[in-house]
């Protein structure tokens, strides 16, 4: 027998007990055959607090097999605490194997950011969800939301959008932002800049979404219509930036601006690490290089 | 055909009336073993204001929120007859199209306008939250009927972008008639919308829905336990006491000639100034 690290942990592969995943996966089928609809689920007590990814790291577990390659990403981001934490909290009880590679993995976790490589159908992203309820800014009431839900009752998103314009000029969520699933439900598509609402589009790769404190579960399946709300004389408009990624010139990502010095100085980088990683690999040079990339990339 | 018989043809024509906008039959709420209103029957014709009075306990607003679905009667039936001239059975509808009904065809304005108002989104989202609600997509569109909708409730246009929070009672009162009426409605409820404001802003208040309700032809019911906002404002009155309808009848009649006890009781305490 090969040798099975989650053994020795002492847990059930993935953490969660068999009876568990079971529940959670029937959550995700039913999330699955009612795109954007958010499912309730019992969601379980994790070795980590609110707020940290407990729904996406439930939905990982149940969705996990023993063959998968799993990567998790933060920001972007695969070496923060939070994707780092998560990544070996799951080597350590399945045993799986993890990458940093986008192309590689078949389930990618993900908090804040959809990665910049198109994905695949043989892959799974699971999202981090801390508010899965879109129309919570406009109604407290639990009840009300779901009756608003279920009669398609979505006016409301709009007033949200309106005041932006009214007192901004122009929409100015930028994260978040609201969409509509399958020209039913409207959804959140927890924190992501709105950059990558695009992306959320017609996807080949099957979306997940975890809330662990609301205990909500919900999907995009594969090649699923998902529209970002909008005003037809205010359409919806991505970020963009007048300067490529300081490391890998990259004028298709999304850009994190990171403080150099106190004197001001500053400079924009691809949040996806590992996109900015393989592009400089393949030979890519931004401005702000560090001059041994150039002669090993040269090599 | 003659000219006699074209007159005669016209004048049936004329007789014969639109069915009633709301026919309202044996409604009865109970509040545990206590009555809240009972066996309630009257008509709303179209473009007509309705006036409920009575004192505090005496069923006015448990029988407006029964008739607007904010609670559930026990028996009777709410017919309402919609702009196709399909009369539907409102108790009966499936809440979705309660729903509609409400957000489209019908409009509440409560007494107190932090009921019916959102305090924190722009007077103009206030006004614009029932266009977007039934479709409306297209903000410019959006802003200049909000903005229309603050002119004809006199207020400033350039209050458009500011919060609710921030407006005077009568404003905020004006607003959320303004918020109500956006849509034109058929059919509108108010509950005491005078309450609480100071005589002037009360005077005006009257004036402009009086102005208001006659533009746009909507038909009123109007809960109010003011006599005097009852006379300026109803062409019918109903009064009620202890959850029973005691007397019935055109707005000068029953003011100028009551008949029921409770009614010149009620007349009579009017101070005259």
């Amino acid at each position: 027998m090969t040798y099975a690290p989650h053994e020795e942990s002492g847990y059930n592969f993935a953490y969660l007990d068999e009876q568990t995943k079971r529940m959670i996966r029937r959550a995700i089928l039913k999330a699955v055959t009612i795109p954007g609809y958010q499912v309730p689920f019992a969601g379980r007590e994790m070795p980590l607090p609110y707020g940290w990814g407990t729904g996406g790291i439930q939905v990982t577990a149940a969705i996990l097999g023993q063959t998968d390659i799993l990567k998790v990403i933060d920001q972007g981001a695969d070496d923060t605490t939070n994707a780092v934490s998560i990544r070996r909290f799951f080597e350590k009880t399945s045993g799986v194997r993890t990458t940093l590679k986008t192309t590689e993995a078949t389930v990618i976790q993900t908090r804040h950011r959809i990665p910049e490589c198109p994905l695949g159908e043989a892959q799974i992203l699971v999202y981090q969800v801390p508010i899965p309820e879109p129309l919570r800014w406009m109604e407290a009431r639990e009840s009300e939301t779901r009756k608003m839900h279920a009669m398609a009752e979505y006016g409301v998103m709009h007033v949200k959008l309106y005041e932006d314009i009214a007192h901004m000029g122009q929409i100015v969520r930028s994260y978040d932002y609201p969409v509509r699933v399958n020209d039913r439900y409207i959804m959140t598509p927890s924190p992501i800049p709105k950059f990558d609402n695009p992306k959320l589009d017609n996807m080949p790769a099957l979306q997940l979404f975890g809330a662990g404190r609301e205990k909500r579960i919900y999907a995009v399946p594969p090649y699923t219509k998902v529209v970002s709300l909008d005003f037809e004389d205010h359409p919806f408009e991505i970020q963009s930036w007048d300067q490529g990624c300081a490391l890998c010139g990259a004028n298709d990502s999304y850009l994190d601006e990171v403080i150099m010095d106190d004197a001001g100085g500053r400079m924009m980088v691809c949040s996806d690490t590992d996109y900015c990683e393989q592009r400089r690999e393949a030979g890519h040079i931004g401005p702000m290089a560090a001059p041994y990339e150039n002669t090993e990339a040269a090599q | 055909m003659n000219a006699l018989q074209a007159i005669q043809a016209t004048n049936t024509q004329r007789i014969d009336p639109e069915p009633p906008l709301l026919r309202v039959r044996n409604l009865n709420k109970h509040y545990g073993r206590n009555l809240g209103c009972g066996n309630i029957n009257f008509d709303l014709w179209p473009g007509e204001v309705l006036g409920i009075v009575g004192e505090s306990g005496s069923g006015k607003s448990t029988l407006l929120n029964c008739l607007s679905a904010k609670i559930e009667a026990d028996s009777g039936e709410i017919f309402y007859t919609d702009q196709h001239g399909e009369t539907v059975e409102f108790r009966a509808l499936p809440e979705s199209h309660k729903r509609k009904l409400l957000r489209e065809d019908w409009g509440l304005v409560h007494q107190n306008p932090r009921d019916g108002l959102r305090l924190r989104v722009s007077a103009g989202a206030n006004i614009g939250e029932r266009l977007m609600a039934t479709g409306a997509r297209h903000y410019g569109n959006i802003r200049l009927n909000a903005m229309n909708w603050l002119d004809r409730v006199e207020i400033d246009t350039n209050r458009t972008d500011d919060m609710p929070l921030r407006f005077s009672g009568g404003m905020q009162q004006r607003l959320q008639i303004a918020r109500t009426l956006v849509t034109q409605p058929r059919l509108v409820f108010m509950d005491e919308p005078t309450g609480g404001l100071d005589v002037s802003v009360q005077a005006r208040l009257l004036d402009l829905i009086r102005r208001l309700v006659d533009e746009l032809g909507v038909s009123c019911i109007i809960v109010t336990h003011d006599l005097a906002v009852a006379r300026l404002l109803a062409h019918r009155l109903m009064v009620m006491k202890d959850g029973h309808v005691v007397e019935h009848g055109l707005t000068d009649q029953v003011l100028d000639d009551p008949h029921h006890p409770y009614t010149q009781l009620l007349v009579s305490s009017i101070l005259q100034v």
